[in-house]
């Protein structure tokens, strides 16, 4: 299936983690080398995998660019790397998302600057391995290597507030995830010792057993996306890290929640996740209306988008139990949109901080007076964030309240009136911060300069690519989503409709 | 009848190791300089292990088995013994008690747990249980001068007494019911008790209440988890690590510990094998104790030593998951955890002991503050260990848990490995927290490292092993494998 005759996605792993190793031979006193080794590496990565860009066959939902080894043959574990339609976008967004965190740090990072960019270089490497893992083993394994360098980071770049914010993180994260690793144990021995993904995904199981591990996986991902109400961490650590740490959770990190769901939950337990699915968008909407409802009431710049994102990924969750073509794709689009847009007003965010060194909404005021370029680009990404047509952000709403409506018509309204609130706070942010006159804090603030622009560049490009032709993003998951809604919904009771449902949803 | 010469080729390597121990006895007598006699003990620790690899066999008509089981921990011995004298040799100047027979000691307490470990018979595993204790009393109360360290001494010794004198109940016992001390000649007896219980009751729900047994048993369970440590037998592990110097505190966190698991392992799943129920019943609970007690007492310590004490304590509760399982399976995940445990935790102590220096004892989670910016090697290098005892991946700690649980999932016992997870996830809380003063607090006082080479090669071997085999663990794994494969 590798067409490359190249093993791109182990060098794609493991690119980043030499680079890391490589800094720890640098003299700590040589940032400028480490900076720019740093960037280099990340760049490269970004480069590598393109590839994956260009070369992905489109027509299939099989996992391509498929590696396999044996690494613990007494136990059965291997491994095995591949991507399909669904994570292979996640691959490309983690990697654009690294340079632009090294852009972003260049200056505002000033201690410890060596292990700041190690970290930066082994949480790319463990981000990609969870996207691009295909042996259970492997991927709890990328998923808790994770929690190391996104917990040092935090707490050692991070605000005020920050130890608490980090030890928060990484327990609640560590808790859900733990009782996934005794589901993923009891799913080895059900399965005939087996812990491949393609081989459990195509087993049954039986129901409660089922909603068991249901249960014992949403504790994971659950934590990590964060629905509501496992979310507090969220806002403490996206608000105490620093700017390339709020990024990459906000752009990486919480998506994983989401794509655990997409990839383990709904294959493995497809009775179970079709009987929880009113829960789930239960679930769904008390977070997107009350985390809209919490922004609104925020002082705190950083807090604000923070709380947005447990709105945002309300969102996602809501596609993605929706259960149909449209909602799964738009929470899939969903999630790459959110990650730009949120990763975009976080990087926004970190370029007033770094000149200010204040969160505080109040003290801002007349921004756009100062700085011009900063503004508009700001706007896009408030637009986007609200969704406005030709932004990407109204292509994934739009398909997941379309998805929702079909699914639950309470669902879909309410989650509309989330819109509403998000178009409220985001304008009312924007006025405060960029209108009005001009606080003293904000008098005489240089404009955005090259590196910053060509750091936000990226994103603006993105969110109009998205939001006029998706259909480029979207067909590399057509099949996939296919492929997996036919595994949840084929099989018990109302196996009939649903199948009308597709047969629908292809015409 | 004609005395026949027992073959010593199988009890080679303990008739070695008693000579070299008490060469170096004697040769202290005549060499001055103590880092001599370190690296004497250390050569002696590799002459050992080079002759247990032609020492297999069974000899003293049953009463000694070296097989691979035993095999596997008398390499987690040596490897202890090589660890902990690397770590000593600067420390116990530094404490001014640089005397040659703390290594002397160091091999006798070895050479007892070589013992226990290749015990076929419940006597030679007494002699090398007590073999092993007596030297480690001692050397708990090392610290001449300290009253901390006598304390420790004397309450391990007191303590210690206690367990003895129940393991020699439990095996009076056992001999009343069966007629005999050995191992396994006492399983075959047991099956046969409880096989007579069963067609004599005929009730075929719980069939067995053969109470001397029962009760020969609970005396087992109660010295053993004494010796590794397990709630609610688990009250002089604190104070004695605490008290101890740190380098006997490394040893024995390991070294008596591993000796436990060794017999615990022998004895329940040969000797108890029939009476798995019985004592899955006793343990289960003990483990769980274990976990609790271990992992939520830890969060309260102020000084890493005590601190590191409840979290070997809770080590011992996740390992006792692995007996439990009662299978071959769950025996190889205790030995490769026990193998992955001695690695982090040396290396964990090895950093513990770097920090006492002339006049400052370095040894509260609070002298850790800002070590990231003073001495960022020794901060990195206290980083991995805390994240494997936590059992982060790609730690050695993860992978050894994951087949630990593995191995309780595979005998049923599903909610007990729940348990342990959420106990470990607990844990995180303590070890984190010294990363936390490591990284995210600014110094305080100034930290003067007494590092030596010693320090630094126990180091590089702990943590090059602590992530190799958190990446790579397939080889230890199935060596492990191969040495419980008998159970």
């Amino acid at each position: 299936m590798n067409d490359l005759n190249f093993p791109i996605l182990s060098a794609l792993i493991f690119l980043p983690v030499a680079g890391a190793a490589l800094l720890l031979l640098i003299s700590r006193s040589n940032e400028s080398l480490i900076k720019w080794i740093s960037l280099i590496v990340s760049t490269a990565a970004f480069i590598i995998s393109i590839p994956l860009f260009t070369e992905f066959n489109k027509s299939t939902h099989l996992m391509q660019f498929t590696e396999k080894h044996s690494w613990i043959p007494s136990l059965n574990i291997n491994y095995s790397l591949g991507i399909d339609g669904i994570s292979i976008l996640f691959v490309l967004l983690s990697t654009l998302i690294t340079i632009l965190c090294v852009l972003i740090s260049w200056n505002s990072i000033k201690a410890k600057v060596k292990e700041f960019y190690i970290s930066i270089l082994i949480m790319e490497g463990a981000m990609l391995g969870v996207f691009c893992a295909l042996d259970f083993m492997l991927f709890y394994l990328f998923w808790e290597a994770m929690l190391i360098p996104m917990y040092l980071l935090i707490g050692v770049w991070g605000g005020s507030n920050r130890i608490y914010a980090a030890v928060k993180f990484f327990l609640y994260t560590l808790a859900g995830s733990v009782l996934m690793l005794v589901g993923i144990i009891v799913l080895y021995y059900q399965s005939g010792r087996t812990l491949d993904i393609l081989e459990l995904t195509a087993k049954t199981y039986p129901y409660p057993l089922q909603l068991w591990l249901f249960w014992a996986f949403f504790a994971a991902f659950a934590v990590k996306v964060p629905m509501f109400p496992l979310h507090t961490w969220l806002p403490d650590a996206h608000t105490e890290a620093p700017t390339a740490g709020s990024v990459i959770l906000a752009a990486v990190l919480i998506k994983m929640g989401a794509y655990g769901f997409i990839r383990f939950s709904l294959p493995l337990f497809p009775e179970a996740s079709r009987a929880m699915t009113p829960v789930m968008l239960a679930l769904s909407v008390i977070a997107i209306i009350y985390g809209a409802v919490i922004c609104l009431a925020q002082t705190d710049l950083k807090r604000l988008i923070a709380y947005s994102s447990v709105s945002h990924m309300g969102f996602v969750t809501l596609g993605i139990f929706a259960l149909n073509l449209q909602g799964m794709e738009g929470g899939i689009l969903q999630m790459i949109n959110h990650g730009i847009v949120t990763g975009a007003l976080f990087l926004s965010v970190g370029m007033i901080y770094d000149r200010t060194h204040t969160r505080q909404i109040s003290d801002y005021g007349g921004v756009a007076s100062v700085m011009p370029v900063y503004a508009a680009m700001f706007m896009v990404f408030t637009l986007a964030s609200i969704g406005l047509p030709a932004t990407n952000g109204f292509i994934g709403e739009f398909l997941i309240i379309l998805g929702g409506f079909r699914a639950n018509q309470w669902a879909g309204v309410l989650a509309a009136t989330g819109v509403i609130i998000g178009a409220g706070y985001m304008l009312w942010l924007y006025q405060r911060v960029f209108f009005m006159e001009t606080k003293p804090k904000v008098a005489g603030l240089a404009d955005i300069n090259l590196r910053e622009i060509i750091t936000l560049l990226p994103m603006i490009i993105l969110i109009f690519w998205i939001g006029v032709y998706p259909n480029v993003f979207l067909g590399f998951m057509h099949e996939s989503v296919k492929h997996l809604l036919e595994r949840v919904n084929s099989g018990g009771a109302h196996e009939a409709s649903i199948a009308k449902n597709i047969l629908e949803i292809i015409k | 009848m004609p005395f026949v010469m027992p073959d010593l080729g199988p009890v080679m390597p303990e008739i070695v190791m008693t000579c070299l121990a008490l060469l170096i006895l004697l040769a202290d007598l005549v060499i001055k300089r103590k880092e001599t006699i370190a690296f004497l003990s250390i050569a002696s620790a590799a002459i050992v292990t080079y002759l247990l690899a032609g020492s297999a066999g069974i000899t003293f008509k049953g009463m000694f088995i070296a097989d691979n089981y035993s095999l596997f921990f008398k390499l987690i011995f040596m490897l202890n013994v090589i660890l902990t004298v690397l770590i000593s040799v600067k420390y116990i100047a530094i404490e001014k008690v640089n005397f040659g027979e703390y290594y002397s000691l160091i091999l006798f307490s070895t050479l007892g747990m070589m013992l226990m470990a290749s015990a076929g018979d419940l006597i030679v595993l007494y002699l090398g249980l007590e073999l092993m204790a007596l030297s480690a009393y001692v050397l708990a109360g090392f610290l001449r001068h300290d009253i901390k360290s006598n304390e420790a001494a004397i309450k391990y010794f007191l303590l210690g007494s206690f367990a003895s004198a129940f393991l020699l109940y439990g095996i009076s016992m056992i001999y009343g019911l069966t007629g005999t001390t050995d191992i396994y000649k006492i399983g075959e007896e047991v099956n046969r008790l409880i096989g007579e219980s069963k067609i004599s009751t005929s009730s075929p729900i719980h069939p067995f209440t053969h109470s001397p047994l029962l009760l020969s048993i609970v005396m087992f369970a109660a010295a053993f988890s004494f010796k590794i440590a397990a709630v609610p037998f688990h009250m002089w592990a604190p104070d004695v690590y605490e008290g101890a110097p740190t380098s006997v505190t490394a040893f024995m966190s390991v070294g008596p510990k591993a000796a436990g698991f060794a017999v615990l392992g022998r004895v329940f799943l040969t000797a108890f094998g029939a009476a798995r129920i019985e004592w899955t019943g006793i343990l289960i609970p003990i483990a769980a104790l274990t976990m609790a007690v271990g992992n939520i007492v830890a969060i309260s310590q102020t000084n890493i030593k005590r601190m590191l004490a409840y979290s070997s304590i809770a080590h011992a509760g996740y390992m006792l998951l692995g007996i439990i399982a009662g299978t071959s399976e769950g025996m190889a995940s205790v030995l490769n955890y026990m193998l992955i445990y001695a690695f982090m935790n040396i290396g964990a102590f090895a950093v513990v002991i770097m920090l006492r220096s002339e006049g400052f004892k370095g040894d509260n989670i609070s002298d850790y503050e800002g070590l990231a910016k003073t001495h960022p090697l020794a901060a990195a290098l206290m980083l991995v260990f805390m994240f494997s005892l936590t059992g982060i991946p790609p730690t050695a700690g993860f992978m050894g848990k994951f087949y630990l649980f593995m191995s309780a999932v595979s005998a049923g016992y599903v909610w007990l490995a729940v348990t342990a997870v959420i106990f470990s996830a607990i844990s995180a809380y303590f070890y984190l927290r010294i990363v936390m003063y490591m990284y995210m607090k600014e110094p305080k006082a100034e930290v003067q490292l007494s590092a030596s080479p010693g320090i630094a090669l126990a180091l590089a071997i702990t943590v090059i092993a602590v992530l190799i085999i958190g990446v790579l663990p397939s080889k230890v794994i199935s060596v492990a494998r191969i040495a419980a494969a008998g159970f």
